[in-house]
């Protein structure tokens, strides 16, 4: 057992500030469970959003020494409990209280984004059929536990606040998905770049550092979709080649 | 005079988790306005943390394997106490819904024919899980969420209901709050789906999330509908044991289905030593058989470890008791073995169990790929639940309907692995047809003005009670609670002990009336604990009765002061039912007998 001081966000009538507090710390404590230990012991009000405390949900995101990351995937021991634990809420949203986030415009970026639209059943059951080759690259997109970390790194979103603009590194992921889905015959090309906003992103990578899932967000989905999209528009041999295949091919 | 806003919708569903939007993409695909209220950000429901899969005899694996073999084997699992009407229903219905998911855009791990690909579990006599990896849940609730939001369904996120509205027998509607401001909000319907998930919080030791605190089934019991098997409590037998903090968090049966093995601190295999009288003709007696079982051998019986969760559970907790346990008071189970068996051993777990080897290697240090991990039972899913009509999940109240974990039936005494997210599907998908066809025959009924004003006085007493000393922490009795369930309800249970719980859960309920709460009405964890504090005792007090009642040990209920099982009780579900003076009662109800035809198939499978 050791006390840990730890700084959190507290927000007030006039805005917030760092608060300390300090609390006790045992073997294999997580952020997390030290944030509800305050809670339960010192601040009853105190406002965390988390679910499975198991770092599937994608709740509990926040900002841990600056970095942001899920607060009950945290390990109190990986932290140096010298100096102050500072946790702050994610920046690139409006804060509602304390920790806790807006993050309805995710939700409203993504519904935007034009749905799963599978071609006709391979088999005569209604069924079809996928190798698992095909469907590899798309698992890897859909581990994404939407904790908008990578949302909140981007500097896009983060010092540009384009949320309108540009759906960000999480959203090209669901893009990417659907796009690469053996199944799916729809076209997101034309929205990719201009409600999507693809050309604001310049590779900078922040978002595959923080993702939780380790899901390899630039190479593997935003790189491929730009790839794509720049097909569409500006390549004449392509967009031929376009008119006489399909546009899917993955069999 | 308080102040809310009110919604009207045909249908209102409680829950986003994977019951409550089947049951919405249902209800709306019928042409009824529905919204969806849920108290976590939408695809953040319990649901999404289920690993293992989807039970669902599709048959792509091993084509012996129909609707027929399904139902008995949950029948089987359930020890006989099951609805077999909904027993039958799900069987029959849960490949298609399973289908349905792909057509929605559901990408489950493939066999190498392209089709879907099954995995064993316990208590499933054929490969019949559909999955993706160990996170079958994530794969589930993104799909469901993912096509619901285009379908014009108005969805609440961060909305908590406490009470239900009546008119006469009625339900008409629901009473909440809004989280984020705490604002009080009424929802006007004509029908209201309860889809809110289990009860593990009442618990020290849980695999469930934040949200399961069983609030549902009070909000059902406290509307006057009756509730059945509330004793039937899973006590999921791999639970992390170490660090304290992640004790609990599930392992998933997913890692026995491949091939772990459980052994004591001598190094022994123990379940070979005891399988039950209804398990030895399918149950292989020595190890190398077991192993091939798990390989896909269909010659080779499954191995003990994949006996059901209850028996499981119980020969881990003897184990322990009777000091061969490991030294954090658990067993091992141990993976890294396959090694001597399979090439590329290290690669094969981390992709067939990558949750699995991240929640070890991040949260305890342990590389499951090379050690063996400790587990001990942990609570993990309610058999009980709201009683629901087999065909429609109508509750014995009108109007309301219950779907998923919260209602209960289907699994009897004991659920099978995988059989609750096809229970989800199956069920909450008949519950939106059915609350949407109900609701188009009913006229809307009408709020009382003054119910409501008294359920928002209620709400906000906590506030007015902040200054006084005498103020109970929402979070200390909860606490409290937890721990008393713990020791006093659990996996080993006694009359004595569950006299000793009610009377706990009976001062309990005296401290919540003067449970107390600081700050003001936004995002409050300490305000929204307070008001959560009735539902997890009611919930708490319906198991305990339940379980006392039961004087016998029947799957996941088992009493020391009765070890064996009752023809008698073998015979009768446990209803509970809160009477005209607001006081529990407990019934005993004969369960009517079986239709011949299922009954053939049950002898014909024997
Ligand atoms: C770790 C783990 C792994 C599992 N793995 C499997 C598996 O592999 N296969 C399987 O079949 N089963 C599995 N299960 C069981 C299964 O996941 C659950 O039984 C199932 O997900 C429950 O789904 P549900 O839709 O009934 O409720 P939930 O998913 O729990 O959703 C409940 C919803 O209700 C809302 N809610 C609750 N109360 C209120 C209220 N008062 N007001 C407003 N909203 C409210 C919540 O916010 C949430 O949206 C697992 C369980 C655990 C714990
Ligand atoms: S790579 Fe693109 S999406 Fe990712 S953080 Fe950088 S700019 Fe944003
Ligand atoms: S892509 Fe990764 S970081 Fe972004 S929301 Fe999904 S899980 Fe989080
Ligand atoms: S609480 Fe679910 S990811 Fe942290």
């Amino acid at each position: 057992m050791a006390s840990v001081t730890f700084q959190i966000w507290r927000t007030h009538a006039s805005g917030g500030q760092l608060q300390e507090y300090k609390t006790e710390i045992s073997e294999g404590m997580v952020v997390l469970d030290a944030v509800h230990q305050i809670q339960a012991e010192q601040a009853n009000d105190m406002a965390v959003r988390w679910n499975c405390k198991a770092g599937k949900c994608g709740s509990c995101s926040a900002e841990i020494n600056g970095h942001p990351k899920l607060m009950c995937m945290t390990r109190m021991s990986d932290m140096p409990q010298d100096k102050p634990i500072t946790i702050h809420p994610m920046k690139a949203f409006p804060v509602i209280r304390d920790l806790v986030t807006d993050v309805s415009v995710n939700y409203r970026m993504k519904k935007k984004i034009k749905k799963f639209k599978p071609r006709p059943p391979d088999a005569p059951d209604g069924t079809w059929r996928m190798a698992q080759s095909d469907i590899d690259r798309i698992q890897e997109f859909r581990k994404c536990i939407e904790c908008f970390l990578c949302q909140d790194v981007c500097h896009v979103l983060r010092e540009h606040q384009l949320h309108e603009e540009f759906v960000g590194p999480r959203h090209m992921v669901y893009t990417a998905a659907l796009e690469m889905h053996p199944l799916d015959v729809e076209d997101r090309r034309e929205e990719l770049k201009n409600t999507g906003g693809i050309g604001f992103c310049n590779i900078t990578k922040c978002c595959t550092t923080v993702c939780p899932e380790h899901i390899t967000i630039t190479d593997n989905a935003i790189i491929p979709l730009k790839e794509r999209v720049a097909d569409r528009f500006y390549d004449p041999l392509m967009r031929l080649l376009h008119l006489f295949s399909k546009k899917k091919n993955n069999h | 005079m308080t102040n809310y806003e009110t919604y009207h919708h045909d249908v209102l569903v409680i829950g986003s988790g994977g019951a409550g939007l089947r049951a919405a993409i249902e209800a709306s695909a019928a042409g009824v306005s529905v919204a969806v209220v849920c108290r976590s950000l939408l695809g953040k429901a319990h649901t999404v943390m289920a690993e293992g899969g989807v039970a669902a005899a599709l048959g792509n694996v091993d084509d012996r394997d129909n609707w027929k073999v399904h139902f008995t084997d949950t029948l089987r699992g359930g020890q006989y106490l099951n609805n077999e009407r909904m027993a039958e229903l799900h069987a029959k219905e849960s490949p298609d819904r399973v289908r349905e998911l792909e057509a929605w855009g559901a990408v489950f791990d493939r066999t190498d024919d392209g089709r879907i690909l099954q995995r064993n579990f316990g208590g499933h006599k054929y490969p019949r899980l559909a999955h993706v990896g160990d996170r079958t849940g994530l794969e589930m609730i993104r799909t469901l969420q993912d096509y619901t939001i285009h379908l014009g369904v108005d969805i609440y996120q961060e909305f908590t209901i406490v009470n239900l509205l009546k008119e006469g027998d009625k339900v008409v509607g629901a009473f909440g709050y809004d989280r984020e401001k705490g604002l009080f909000k009424v929802f006007h319907a004509k029908a209201v789906i309860i889809a809110t998930g289990g009860m593990g919080r009442i618990y020290k030791i849980s695999s469930n999330s934040w949200d399961c605190t069983g609030s549902g089934i009070s909000l059902a019991y406290h509307a006057g509908a009756e509730l059945i098997d509330m004793e039937f409590v899973q006590f999921h037998p791999t639970g992390m044991v170490w660090p304290p903090s992640v004790r609990g968090l599930l392992i998933t049966e997913g890692v026995r289905g491949e091939g772990g093995v459980l052994r004591n601190n001598a190094g022994r295999r123990f379940m070979f030593d005891d399988v039950p009288e209804s398990y030895r003709a399918q149950t292989s007696t020595n190890e190398e058989e077991g192993w091939r079982y798990t390989q896909g051998d269909k010659n080779a019986k499954r191995p003990p470890e994949l006996l059901t969760r209850d028996h499981v559970a119980r020969c881990i907790m003897r184990e322990i008791r009777e000091g061969r346990g490991s030294p954090h008071g658990g067993v091992y189970l141990d993976i890294a073995w396959i090694k001597e068996k399979i090439p590329n051993a290290t690669e094969h777990i981390r992709r067939k169990l990558p949750s699995m080897y991240h929640q070890f290697k991040e949260l305890a240090g342990v590389d499951i790929t090379k050690e063996a991990m400790e587990v001990g039972p942990t609570t993990h899913y309610i058999m009980g639940g709201v009683k629901v009509d087999a065909d429609s999940q109508m509750t014995s109240t009108p109007g309301l309907f219950a779907a998923g974990e919260c209602a209960a039936g289907l699994h009897g005494a004991n659920r099978l692995g995988g059989n609750s997210l096809s229970d989800l599907l199956v069920f909450g998908k008949r519950a939106g047809e059915y609350a949407a066809a109900y609701a188009r025959n009913t006229p809307a009924g009408k709020i009382n003005e003054r119910e409501v004003q008294e359920i928002a006085t209620a709400a906000l007493a906590p506030f007015e009670r902040e200054s006084s000393a005498a103020g109970e922490n929402p979070f200390q009795i909860q606490y409290q609670l937890q721990d008393r369930m713990q020791e006093l309800v659990g996996i080993v249970r006694t009359g004595k002990e569950l006299e000793e719980a009610l009377k706990h859960i009976g001062e309990l309920k005296e401290k919540i009336i003067r449970v107390a709460c600081s700050g003001n009405r936004g995002y409050n964890p300490g305000w929204h604990t307070a008001l959560e504090l009735t539902h997890m005792i009611t919930v708490a007090e319906a198991i305990a009765r339940a379980a006392l009642q039961r004087k016998e040990s029947r799957g996941g209920h088992y009493r020391e002061d009765f070890p064996e099982k009752s023809d008698a009780f073998g015979k009768v579900n446990i209803n509970i039912k809160k009477d005209d003076k607001g006081e529990m009662t407990v019934t005993q109800v004969t369960k009517p007998k079986m239709r011949d035809d299922l009954q053939q198939i049950v002898n014909e499978m024997k």
